[in-house]
């Protein structure tokens, strides 16, 4: 067998594919933050508790309601959604005239209190939630076991992922939301109501995490700690990226999942770490990040 | 009131109040500090139901009626050492405590063990699993209660051995408790004959373990040994199931698992597992008349065997306090050596001159679904590790304190 680095190729090629799997959930949820600091100009820090609330969402349609993963996939977006329009409307819209720091100050205090309140009432051991029957099993693909629902969620993940880019900046929509942001007045002279549209952009950033839960709650355990450990490296990934610029997170969150995957190969115990040495380096080289533009 | 005024009163009734205690209990209180992870990987398995066990012991040693008054502190040390650290000299040098009790995460063990030998008061672990503690790291101030990585590489690693599983790939959590259960398994292991074909270490706390899991297949190895707790183990199991681990004919062996992690797996996921604990609920009609109260205590939750080793831990301390008529920390680990240990969780037991505490171990084996009477009964016994074979015999520790 052919070898790369003392690694056998095939065992190679298996990590790589992990490595994206773990990427598309990096970008789907840097995607909701990039969406949500482009158009809100808002640094979403509760990001992660409302891809935690997404999972637990999907728990509750299954053990209380009996409704199924497919019905989740649907549903929790728009309940945990509709809990961000909540709080778009009664807070954040508030904070749009001041500093960065306030909106972040805030989301960061609600996502504290979000997670305390959920691992108050259900500890932090997890709980469990079983892959739907029709993607369980595996396929093998020679060189490696791929889980058949690891494969959807590379599939599925990148299917909403290019839809929301193409949403933003190839529709007629998408154009009115980046003129919203670029100059509200404006837009509000020509009959849009902006102030509506950057409320639902708001849910719609945060529907996008709680599907990101959905997916992750067959994978990792249903645990109120969840998005707490995500989020870190999410952000990362986002100012990597460039803040605010869609396909660079998109892009940047599957490169760096392959990036942490081949460092778990060959140097596990720095594979935390990786990450933030490449974000330190790119902020030297390029400040805006790879994909941003200097404002 | 002003608090210059409201000082002596209080001291009145504290001296009303502790009619036995005066001068020989430091400040007339007993301070127990209980220190754990109340929020994160390790608190379903100690953490608060830790803090319950404490106030169950206090309340059937009978300290009130007894006159001894004895108040509980809680913290979070966030497995982190240096806040484990920094609150250990906090309560010690401003809270008056007098003994820290229970704390998980071996790395902060090992550092809140230095600063209790600094400051010479008592320390007593329940959940912490590092055998260095009564080894290199022993001290006349500490006591290891429960069970330890040598202990458990005895009881999992040796019966995995014994039927068959004799090449291993490990996978451990990257700090003081993964190395040591580690190294003392993998010691086992090479005792019984078998072979380690590989080892991969990943970061405290993870949650995705699938690409440490393609290189445990990829070892061919016959057993994984995951030497990691909490979280972690029952991730990386759940992980295992979907990339087929235990179809394609590798085996499991959870090094540490408790019965939470268990809960949390679900039977379904968990069968067959094959573990080793010091205490089960469902062992005697003592282990479950204990239990069954702690439950009510703790939203309807069996207690660990570290939730209950915290009890059993300070009902033995506070009979040493009694009989000594004093608090002061080397004394009274010195006294608990002395006095043989006897409570419903453990039965009769001693504690060792390298500060080992010593009782049966037993080795259980998940039940199947269909096993199950129902929630919490998840284990059947398999054997029972009688207690002078249990822990890692005395001279071999490399202990000081041992002549």
């Amino acid at each position: 067998m052919s070898e790369i680095f003392g690694i056998p190729t095939q065992a190679l090629f298996g990590q790589l594919l992990i490595g994206l799997i773990n990427g598309s959930f990096y970008a789907l949820l840097s995607l909701g933050l990039a969406v949500i600091f482009g158009l809100l100009n808002i640094i979403n820090f509760a990001h992660g508790a409302q891809y935690m609330m997404g999972a637990f969402c999907a728990w509750f349609l299954l053990t209380r309601l009996g409704l199924n993963y497919w019905w989740a996939l649907l549903l929790s977006p728009v309940i945990v959604g509709s809990t961000g329009i909540v709080i778009e409307r009664l807070m954040l819209s508030r904070l749009y005239k001041l500093d960065h720091l306030y909106g972040l100050l805030l989301t960061f205090g609600l996502a504290l209190i979000i997670q305390g309140l959920f691992r108050n009432e259900f500890g932090s051991t997890g709980l469990p939630y079983a892959i739907p029957k029709s993607l369980e099993g595996a396929q093998n693909l020679g060189f490696m076991f791929l889980p058949t629902y690891r494969a959807w969620v590379v599939v599925f993940s990148l299917a909403v992922c290019f839809g929301t880019w193409y949403l933003i900046e190839k529709t007629k929509l998408g154009s009115y939301l980046r003129a919203g942001t670029e100059n509200p007045q404006l837009v509000q002279a020509f009959g849009i109501n902006v102030p509506r549209m950057v409320t639902l952009t708001y849910g719609f950033g945060v529907g996008l995490a709680a599907l990101a839960g959905v997916m992750a709650a067959p994978i990792y355990s249903v645990n109120p700690l969840m998005g707490e450990h995500l989020i870190i490296v999410v952000f990362a990934v986002v100012v990597i990226g460039g803040m605010g610029s869609i396909m660079g997170s998109i892009l940047t969150g599957f490169m760096l999942g392959l990036v942490e995957g081949l460092t778990k190969v060959f140097y596990p115990e720095a594979s935390n770490t990786v990450i933030f040495i490449i974000m330190a380096i790119v902020l030297m080289i390029k400040p805006a990040g790879l994909f941003g533009t200097q404002r | 009131m002003s608090v210059r005024r409201m000082v002596p009163i209080m001291g009145a009734l504290f001296a009303l109040s502790a009619g036995f205690a005066q001068a020989q209990i430091s400040d007339s209180v007993i301070k127990i500090g209980v220190m754990n992870d109340q929020s994160g990987t390790y608190a379903d398995l100690a953490g608060p139901g830790s803090v319950v066990a404490a106030r169950m012991a206090v309340e059937d040693f009978g300290a009130a009626k007894k006159g001894m008054k004895v108040e509980i502190l809680v913290a979070d040390h966030q497995n982190k050492p240096e806040v484990g650290s920094s609150v250990a000299r906090q309560w010690y040098d401003v809270d008056k405590v007098d003994l820290i009790l229970d704390v998980p995460t071996s790395s902060v063990v090992l550092a809140v063990n230095q600063v209790t030998r600094e400051k010479n008061k008592a320390f007593i672990v329940s959940t912490g699993a590092t055998s260095d503690l009564t080894g290199k790291a022993c001290s006349p101030n500490s006591i290891h209660w429960t069970y330890d990585t040598w202990s458990l590489a005895n009881g999992t690693g040796s019966a995995i051995v014994k039927t068959g599983g004799n090449s291993w790939f490990f996978l451990t959590a990257d700090y003081a408790f993964g190395h040591a259960l580690e190294r003392d398994t993998e010691a086992v292991v090479k005792k019984n004959g078998g072979k380690v074909l590989g080892k991969v270490r990943h970061p405290f706390p993870s949650s995705d373990f699938s690409s440490f899991l393609l290189q445990a297949q990829s070892s061919k190895a016959k057993i994984i040994g995951l030497a990691n707790a909490g979280a972690d183990t029952i991730n990386a199991i759940k992980q295992g199931a979907e990339f087929g681990i235990v179809k394609g004919g590798q085996q499991f062996a959870g090094l540490l698992v408790f019965l939470t992690d268990v809960h949390a797996l679900g039977l379904d996921k968990a069968q067959g597992l094959i573990l080793t604990e010091s205490f089960y609920w469902d062992l005697n009609d003592q282990t479950r008349a204990f239990s069954k109260r702690f439950a009510k205590l703790h939203k309807g939750a069996m207690p660990t065997m570290v939730q209950a080793g915290v009890y059993s831990a300070l009902l033995h301390y506070l009979k040493a306090v009694e009989a000594l008529k004093s608090d002061a920390g080397p004394k009274v680990i010195a006294k608990m050596k002395e006095m043989p240990t006897d409570d419903p969780i453990f039965g009769k037991g001693r504690v060792r001159q390298d500060g080992r505490k010593i009782h049966n171990m037993y080795l259980f084996e998940v039940k199947k679904p269909a096993e199950s009477k129902g929630a919490w009964d998840y284990y059947k016994l398999r054997a029972t590790i009688p207690a002078d074979q249990a822990f890692r015999p005395e001279k071999d520790g490399g202990c000081p304190l041992v002549k």
